[in-house]
């Protein structure tokens, strides 16, 4: 609050009441009642449900498929976040280095952004095209018989490919925009302590890209368990079946086709412990964050 | 003592100009990283130009069709479903409607928020800050299902308000107006007062003024957001006139499946059409946009 | 420890501005030479071209023996001190002060026994595990100092390096470097925009405007014999009176036909004629009617501004002479009196 700021009462409350009133309805509504579903059993049918405890959450976690899905948004976040900050820096720092043609590698390089993931996941059907897919037949090229939404590890591959294909763009704004506020001349200190180009990023420029990276992180593993979905849900082209998915495409997939409302309010909440843990840490991390001065 | 007509036993040594492979290196990179997100939408484009039948036998090539009209006709006026309602063209109202509505939503309810929080001596202003942001925290596809059930039961489902409304309801835009407003000097609150401006005329008078760029940055990020909503769309609209394309996309991914001549010229102009709009504002305003998304993580 | 040479050095940037014109001199072993000028003179592009921070068009530029030109700057054996430090953010005093060592692959003791030394030297034993930002400015200052000084470089180079300090403390590391400079030894380049610093620092001033050095000389030597109108006005505050005059009858006249000294062989035509303040007397008797409009109260001396004719004139008296307001008259010295080329603004 501004120490200069106005007295008024009834002018906050007047400019606070729409944002409260859907976050009421829309947010706090919805995650409570969720919390309660969770602990209900609902019949198929319709007919009531009955309070069942905590049992929505044992028979989660004793279920086989519930925790193939687990391992698999493991791999599938861990591989989306490392191939996509690794090849977005990559980027980033030789966007940094150049001085010709900067500003359109820049627009090159992240337009992508703002495609929409389950068009992302159109064209990588396209792509992946069983007849004439550019990637089918360099795949094929190889000796890979790929086979898209059949073979369960190509389609987790081109569902990895396109995911990262999506991010990389986030990631170099990010680590660009990092790498243009570290000081000009603590660089040009760095130039003359250190002859090795090598050197000197790994001494100076990703130490104090650190942040950048670490908050990057976060946003990285939020993006691939929640933000893919729509680019597995086109992937899979409407068909789960026995192809890979995530576990916020199993909580749609349960509740909003399996029409079991208990147990996807049970896994949606312990999501919503997953996201509540990251952002604490996130939260905590911008609090520390290191501000050189 | 030397003086500037210092001569130099030193013969003039050129200095070198040799090629420096860093730098062709560093090319090298950003032109292969340029190519792997070009070659996607470069395939996207050639099909729209070629006869589904030359796509269906040869696959996309390095030539460019003849039939953009065509597929975009197709597009534009040929409806899949079974109502025939959702057009490329009712699905780009739609889509623009939701972009459009979502970012304005979202940064005239945040700006509000945000002023009331920052300005005023209000008791419950810290209770407020944390009711709003805690909606930072979750969202929205993990309390996809109760959300829905709420929208349902409010006879929402189908209409522009269930499908725009409860995407409002999380803070980022608060946050970020928030972030901007404290940054704004307090001498200007100060000077206003003493020139006699009551809260509202300083608002409307100063502050949203001061606030132009954040604005405009807002409001790109926060229509691509709207544009590309996928999941909620999905659940919320059954009616095939209330179709995104972004959400219609599954349908013409799934009707390429089902039948014996996929219309690929079609679909892939829908694809185009659906990446077109946000592409083109992201590269027209590129710096607000990055400056918008970079600063509000701070 | 070297001597610097620089032969016909040149800088044009690729947008074709030419920063600095050829330009050629030779520092000897050990001096401490101040680069000054107004801001854009080139004298920073001029120090990072040593530095090889910045490509050099044309020209040879040689420290010690050695051409340097396509030398890269963590080979050119060079230190440099920059103006808001540039230390590394992340590291302790300790490593901001030994990573240009660690670098050159020198065993861990003699780095430890560097860094205490330098540490000893500059009072900064007790914060070596501190980041710089838990420092104070100065405390800082004297880190960029330590990491120059441990290279035992050929060349120190300063690139303003005071100029984010305050004005107390500004003194004080300006008396610090000189001092520590002496006791080194070791030869040093030294760039800033205050004429006090460099009158005070310097063996040698080198003056620069537009990317021209004006003049290369003593701090003596530049402000009492000052090349040009430039010099004479950038160096010394207040900056030496610059009048319109003109030669007549074999006298430099001013003020219509008032004749201070003799003018030399043989010249007519208009000229600049340039005193510094305190070689101007407040005298009864002198010929030169002057109105002070404002007296400015220093201590030890007081500074008298007003108009002679219809030109702004500034005076210095010590405290106890006489400070008159309004009408009085002066005298000069005509053996401190510069003339200046009036086209041209070269000295005569």
């Amino acid at each position: 609050m501004k120490s200069a700021g106005f007295t008024t009462r009834w002018l906050p409350i007047l400019l606070l009441v729409p944002q409260l009133s859907i976050i009421a309805i829309f947010f706090y509504w919805p995650a409570i009642y969720a919390m309660q579903s969770s602990f209900y059993l609902q019949d198929p049918f319709g007919f009531g449900s009955t309070f069942v405890g905590l049992e929505n959450y044992s028979s989660l976690l004793s279920s086989s498929e519930y925790m193939k899905v687990t391992r698999f948004t493991v791999v599938f976040t861990a591989l989306v976040t490392f191939f996509s900050l690794a090849l977005a820096l990559l980027l980033a720092v030789k966007a940094d280095n150049v001085l010709r043609g900067a500003k359109t590698y820049r627009t090159l390089l992240m337009w992508v952004y703002a495609v929409a993931p389950p068009v992302a996941g159109f064209i990588g059907v396209m792509m992946f095209n069983q007849s004439w897919g550019p990637l089918t037949e360099l795949a094929r090229s190889i000796g890979w018989d790929f086979k898209l939404g059949v073979n369960f590890n190509d389609t987790a591959s081109a569902m990895i490919l396109v995911s990262v294909w999506k991010q990389v763009p986030v990631n170099f704004i990010f680590f660009l925009s990092g790498l243009q506020s570290i000081p000009k001349s603590v660089r040009e200190a760095a130039l003359i302590d250190n002859r090795s180009s090598f050197g000197r990023f790994w001494d100076v420029t990703f130490p104090l890209l650190a942040p950048t990276g670490f908050f990057l992180l976060i946003i990285n593993i939020t993006y691939s368990l929640f933000d893919t979905f729509g680019v597995i849900d086109t992937m899979v082209k409407g068909e789960p079946g026995n192809n890979p998915m995530t576990l916020v495409y199993k909580v749609y997939v349960d509740g909003f086709r399996g029409n079991d409302l208990g147990g996807s309010s049970a896994q949606s909440v312990i999501l919503m412990v997953l996201v509540l843990a990251l952002t604490i840490f996130q939260f905590r991390l911008v609090e520390r964050r290191i501000h050189y001065t | 003592m030397a003086d500037t007509t210092h001569t130099s036993e030193n013969t003039v040594a050129r200095p070198r100009k040799s090629i420096k492979w860093g730098t062709v290196f560093d090319h090298t990179v950003l032109i292969l990283g340029s190519l792997f997100m070009l070659v996607p939408i470069l395939m996207v484009l050639q099909t729209v130009t070629t006869p589904d039948l030359e796509t269906i036998k040869n696959g996309p090539g390095l030539t460019i069709g003849t039939e953009l009209d065509d597929n975009f006709a197709k597009a534009m006026f040929q409806a899949s479903g079974f109502s025939g309602e959702n057009t490329g063209t009712s699905m780009l109202i739609n889509s623009l409607i939701l972009g459009v509505g979502f970012a304005v939503g979202k940064i005239v309810i945040g700006m509000m928020a945000a002023y009331a929080i920052v300005y005023f001596r209000l008791r419950f202003a810290t209770f407020a800050f944390w009711l709003i942001f805690t909606t930072l925290l979750l969202p929205l596809e993990v309390r996809i299902l109760p959300s829905y059930e709420i929208v349902q039961q409010l006879g929402m489902l189908n209409t522009y308000s269930g499908l725009i409304i409860p995407l409002v309801a999380s803070a980022t835009a608060t946050f970020f107006f928030r972030q901007f407003f404290r940054s704004v000097p307090n001498e200007l609150v100060e000077a206003a007062r003493i020139d006699g401006a009551g809260p509202v005329k300083f608002f409307i008078d100063i502050l949203v003024p001061l606030s132009q760029t954040m604005i405009a940055a807002m409001f790109i990020i926060m229509f691509v957001y709207g544009w590309n909503q996928y999941l909620w769309p999905t659940m919320i609209t059954t009616d095939e006139d209330m179709y995104t394309l972004v959400r219609g996309i599954k349908q013409i991914t799934q009707d390429l499946e089902g039948t014996n001549v996929p219309e690929y010229g079609r679909a892939n102009m829908l694809a185009l059409i659906a990446i077109l709009p946000p592409v083109l504002i992201v590269i027209f305003f590129q710096s607000w946009f990055v400056k918008g998304l970079t600063e509000s993580d701070k | 420890m070297a001597r610097v040479h620089l032969e016909t050095i040149r800088k044009i940037y690729p947008n074709g501005f030419e920063a600095v014109t050829p330009t050629s001199f030779d520092i000897p072993d050990g001096e401490f030479v101040v680069l000054v000028g107004p801001s854009g003179c080139g004298k920073s592009t001029l120090l990072r071209m040593i530095a090889g921070l910045e490509d050099i068009t044309e020209g040879t530029l040689s420290i010690g023996d050695r051409v340097v030109n396509g030398v890269d700057p963590a080979d050119r054996d060079i230190a440099m001190v920059f103006q808001n430090y540039a230390l590394y953010p992340h590291m302790t005093v300790r490593r901001n002060i030994a990573y240009g060592l660690q670098n050159r692959k020198i065993d861990k003791a003699t780095i430890e026994q560097k860094v205490q030394e330098a540490a000893t030297m500059l009072n900064l034993t007790e914060y070596l595990d501190r980041k710089p930002a838990q420092l104070s400015g100065g405390q800082r200052q004297r880190v960029a100092m330590g990491r120059a000084i441990v290279r035992d470089p050929a060349l120190f180079l300063f690139d303003e390096p005071l100029s984010n300090l305050d004005a107390k403390l500004r003194n004080q590391m300006r008396i610090e470097i000189k001092a520590l400079q002496r006791r080194l030894g070791v030869t040093s380049i030294y760039v800033t925009h205050d004429q006090v610093e460099a009158m005070t620092m310097a063996d040698r001033i080198i003056v620069m405007n537009g990317g021209k050095v004006e003049q290369i000389g003593t701090p003596h030597e530049v402000y009492h014999n000052p090349a040009s109108t430039f010099v004479a006005s950038f160096m010394g505050a207040p900056p030496m009176n610059l009048l319109e005059a003109r030669f007549e009858d074999g006298m430099v006249r001013i003020n219509g036909g008032t004749p201070v000294m003799p003018a030399p062989a043989a010249r007519t035509g208009n000229v600049t004629l340039g005193i510094r303040p305190e070689d101007v007397r407040i005298d009864d008797a002198g010929d030169i009617p002057f109105h002070v409009d404002l007296v400015e109260e220093l201590g030890a001396h007081r500074l008298l501004h007003g108009q002679l004719g219809d030109q702004t004139f500034s005076i210095h008296a010590m405290k106890d002479e006489p400070a008159p307001q309004g009408a009085t008259r002066l005298s000069l010295i005509p053996d401190n009196i510069c003339l200046f080329d009036s086209e041209t603004g070269k000295r005569i």
